[in-house]
């Protein structure tokens, strides 16, 4: 049982791409234990991701249950990759790692997702609505974005619009 | 000692450098700035901004005075106590839109605040032309007596010809 420190911004880990997961060890098993603790006693959080306690290795984990019924419920991602996406919704997002700020996102309502298990076995995923919003949220963080760098007007529903590609990058339109 | 904090609000034709003159002053005058709300509403520049500063409001409203003056803005200031890191996080958001008339606004929010909406945030736009009006207003707030209160309050609205749509908001925190 170890419950991590979550870092929060300016740090440069939340920043930083985040390197693949390769071997599928003992090492790995740890630190999703360690991110499995930190999640369960951070209130009403539905996910983590590996650089926000300081690992810079492509592994997050999510878990709506706190927040909805129907999902898959607890979920390990190693190297997630988005392959495809459907329709764009704005929805209001907060992060442990950004305390004391929500602010309005868009984000695709529906999209398939390629990763790995906690063994190394490929799986894919459909996810939409609330859950979708969540495992983009954190394969950003595994990208070194936060929900602040795709923030919306607060005025209007115009927006700077990013989407993704394959693997969850962005660029801009 | 406590950091002494202001609200200063300004109003002026809106024009190019506003925010950036004033935003200078008051850098070089040793304040340090909060949150803001800046917008052009109509042909006008507003300004609400948090400011925090050592002196008093004379010594502000002096620190200000050339750009006021250059800029030909109104300013106004309050002592406030600031407040930051105490977000209130909406539940709730209502936007509201229809031909224009007087008295949308005071309809509306009376009746959403008797049906126990706290509002946290406010914004509103004339659009249409000047024959035809449209006023168009969105909310986010508390729905301290749930969601369901509100949407009754709205009904009643919608059949007297103003458009509302109520939906919740779920902040996902990750």
């Amino acid at each position: 049982m170890a419950v991590r420190d979550i870092l929060v911004h300016p740090s440069p880990c939340l920043k930083q791409v985040a390197e693949a997961v390769t071997e599928f060890d003992q090492a790995l098993q740890q630190l999703l234990s360690d991110l499995e603790d930190t999640l369960a006693v951070a209130p009403g959080c539905v996910g983590i991701a590996a650089p926000q306690i300081g690992v810079s290795r492509r592994v997050v984990i999510t878990d709506v249950r706190k927040a909805k019924g129907s999902c898959h419920g607890r979920l390990v991602l190693v190297n997630p990759e988005i392959i495809r996406h459907e329709g764009m919704a704005r929805g209001r997002e907060g992060c442990l790692s950004v305390p004391d700020f929500t602010g309005n996102v868009m984000r695709a309502e529906e999209v398939v997702v390629q990763a790995r298990d906690s063994a190394g076995r490929q799986q894919s995923f459909e996810f939409s609505g609330f859950e979708a919003r969540v495992v983009q949220h954190e394969i950003d963080h595994l990208e070194g974005l936060l929900f602040l760098d795709r923030l919306v007007s607060r005025r209007h529903d115009l927006f700077r619009r990013k989407v993704y590609r394959d693997g969850g990058r962005v660029r801009n339109t | 000692m406590a950091k002494k904090w202001y609200m200063l609000t300004m109003v002026g034709k809106d024009r190019s450098g506003i925010v950036s003159h004033v935003t200078a002053a008051l850098y070089d005058g040793g304040c340090n700035l909060g949150e803001a709300t800046m917008a052009r509403l109509g042909g006008n520049f507003t300004i609400m901004l948090m400011v925090q500063f050592d002196g008093s409001r004379r010594a502000l409203m002096s620190q200000i005075e050339p750009v006021v003056q250059s800029m030909d803005l109104h300013v106004h200031v309050d002592s406030i106590n600031a407040e930051l890191h105490h977000h209130l996080v909406p539940d709730v958001r209502i936007s509201v839109y229809g031909a224009d008339r007087a008295g949308i606004v005071a309809q509306v929010t009376t009746a959403l605040t008797e049906a126990g909406l706290n509002i946290l945030d406010l914004e509103s736009d004339v659009a249409g032309t000047e024959q035809q009006p449209v006023y168009v207003m969105s909310i986010e707030g508390l729905a301290s007596e749930g969601i369901a209160s509100l949407q009754a309050a709205l009904d009643i609205m919608s059949a007297e010809g103003i458009e509302t749509s109520l939906s919740a908001i779920e902040t996902m925190l990750a």
